[in-house]
């Protein structure tokens, strides 16, 4: 049996009087592959970032391998970790972004070596090592010394994933990293993701790609209004939907 | 033909006075933008991560600089310092007068050059497990920097322009040396002219030397 990574118990988070997720309850296992479904403004993107703490969250835990992420929980009390708590759980938690988040400044190698070298304190020749490793893993081992702005939107994808990947975290966190990309681009990114999905990586996924969640996923997740709707094996999901929602939905989505 | 070898005989009599004036000149420009540089990062960063009182407080500061005319400031900060016991020699006066205008415009444009940079960027050095120290170190500054070049440099050349203004307050730099040499000899066009492209040199090199950096650390796309 394998063991549970991920918790969320009844995440609650609102911006001003505004409640985006009203209570999320999910629970995720070592090397499972989750992809999140929804409507834009069902909350899913936002359930994302409160896993690595880029959305502060006012109710319910988040539990990483056993861990609290962000908040001190004693009793009722409830406190926010220190910065350099909150810098090292996040580390614990790879995150690709839709509009990649590159640093323009650098190499696609200094990219990836940024986090080797001043989270986990690896020597430079060490760091340069490795992202070589996970940029030839990406297919783009001949562009380590090119920048960003030299590379097209899907090898800049992909160097974000190795950035993300290379600091070798318990869990990917994928925000609608192909929506942002020409057609002809995304089949290079979501390769690169299925690749990792076979090495076993454990990976929650916000998506529109419904062919590629049907494919990729061990199950899915659909939210709506800031609520998991429905969850479960993708084949049934997409093909045999429960909720009328979740019908709605899929009519309306690229996949069929 | 008499008249340009006139001038130059005049020039070569005022040599060192004008080097003089010139150093002086070169001194308040560099005091000041170097003082008013420091300041002025530290003015920029407060309006960015300041609390919200320090940014009430900072944003009072650069408006109201920036409103007052610089001259207003040199003469602010030579007469009015001595009522309330601050005895400053004009130099020091001028140049702290200068420094105040330089952080506030400064401050502008480091806060600009912060604010233009996406949100995205502090997001990803915060994913990959990076503080807020490593983030502005690594991920942010060096981005603002290259933003705010030109600005700075252009912001450095109105100091030079600037400096001229303490001759009000009988501050011997190259204007006032200028002035002082035409009393005597009454060349007014040619050594007006000729501080002039001393003026246009200096700044003309600074811009030079800003495209040069500009660059050098241009990002490669």
């Amino acid at each position: 049996m394998s063991k549970i990574l991920l918790e969320i118990q009844g995440l609650r988070k609102q911006y001003g009087t505004v409640e985006v997720l009203k209570g999320v309850d999910c629970t995720m296992q070592e090397g499972e592959v989750i992809s999140i479904i929804g409507s834009s403004g069902s909350g899913k993107t936002t359930m994302l970032r409160c896993i690595n703490m880029l959305e502060e969250f006012q109710g319910g835990r988040i539990l990483l391998e056993g861990e609290d992420i962000g908040y001190e929980q004693s009793g009722t009390v409830r406190k926010r970790k220190s910065e350099k708590d909150i810098a090292r759980q996040r580390a614990l938690t790879g995150m690709a972004f839709q509009q990649f988040n590159l640093f323009p400044h650098m190499t696609a190698a200094e990219n990836v070596m940024l986090g080797l070298v001043k989270v986990k304190k690896l020597s430079r020749d060490e760091a340069r090592a490795i992202a070589e490793k996970w940029l030839d893993r990406v297919g783009l081992a001949s562009r380590a010394d090119h920048y960003p702005g030299q590379l097209s939107g899907g090898q800049q994808q992909r160097v974000a994933i190795a950035r993300a990947i290379a600091m070798n975290p318990r869990l990917m966190l994928f925000d609608e990293v192909t929506s942002a990309l020409d057609p002809e681009l995304v089949g290079e990114v979501l390769q690169v993701i299925k690749g990792l999905a076979a090495d076993g990586m454990s990976m929650l996924l916000v998506t529109h790609e419904m062919r590629f969640a049907y494919e990729v996923s061990s199950r899915v997740i659909f939210m709506n209004q800031g609520v998991i709707c429905e969850e479960g094996d993708p084949k049934e999901m997409f093909l045999r939907p429960k909720t009328e929602r979740l019908v709605e939905f899929l009519k309306t989505s690229s996949f069929n | 033909m008499t008249e340009i070898s006139a001038f130059f005989d005049q020039l070569w009599i005022a040599r060192f006075v004008i080097l003089k004036g010139l150093g002086v000149t070169v001194s308040i420009s560099l005091l000041s933008i170097i003082a008013g540089s420091l300041l002025g990062v530290l003015v920029g960063l407060s309006l960015v991560y300041g609390n919200r009182l320090l940014r009430l407080v900072v944003r009072a500061y650069t408006d109201f600089i920036r409103g007052t005319p610089v001259l207003v400031l040199v003469l602010a900060s030579y007469y009015v310092l001595s009522t309330i016991g601050i005895e400053l020699g004009p130099f020091q006066a001028g140049v702290l007068a200068l420094a105040i205008f330089c952080s506030s415009h400064v401050g502008e444009i480091v806060r600009g050059g912060l604010q233009a940079i996406p949100k995205g960027q502090t997001e990803a050095a915060k994913a990959i497990g990076l503080t807020f120290r490593q983030t502005f170190a690594y991920v942010l500054w060096p981005q603002a920097l290259r933003q705010f070049l030109p600005a700075w440099v252009n912001t450095a050349a109105e100091m030079v322009k600037a400096s001229t203004l303490l001759s009000v307050i009988g501050v011997a730099e190259l204007l006032l040396r200028t002035q002082e040499i035409i009393s005597r000899n009454f060349l007014s066009l040619q050594f007006y002219f000729f501080a002039g492209l001393l003026y246009f040199t200096i700044n003309y090199g600074i811009e030079r030397f800003g495209k040069y950096v500009e660059r050098k650390t241009a990002v490669p796309s």
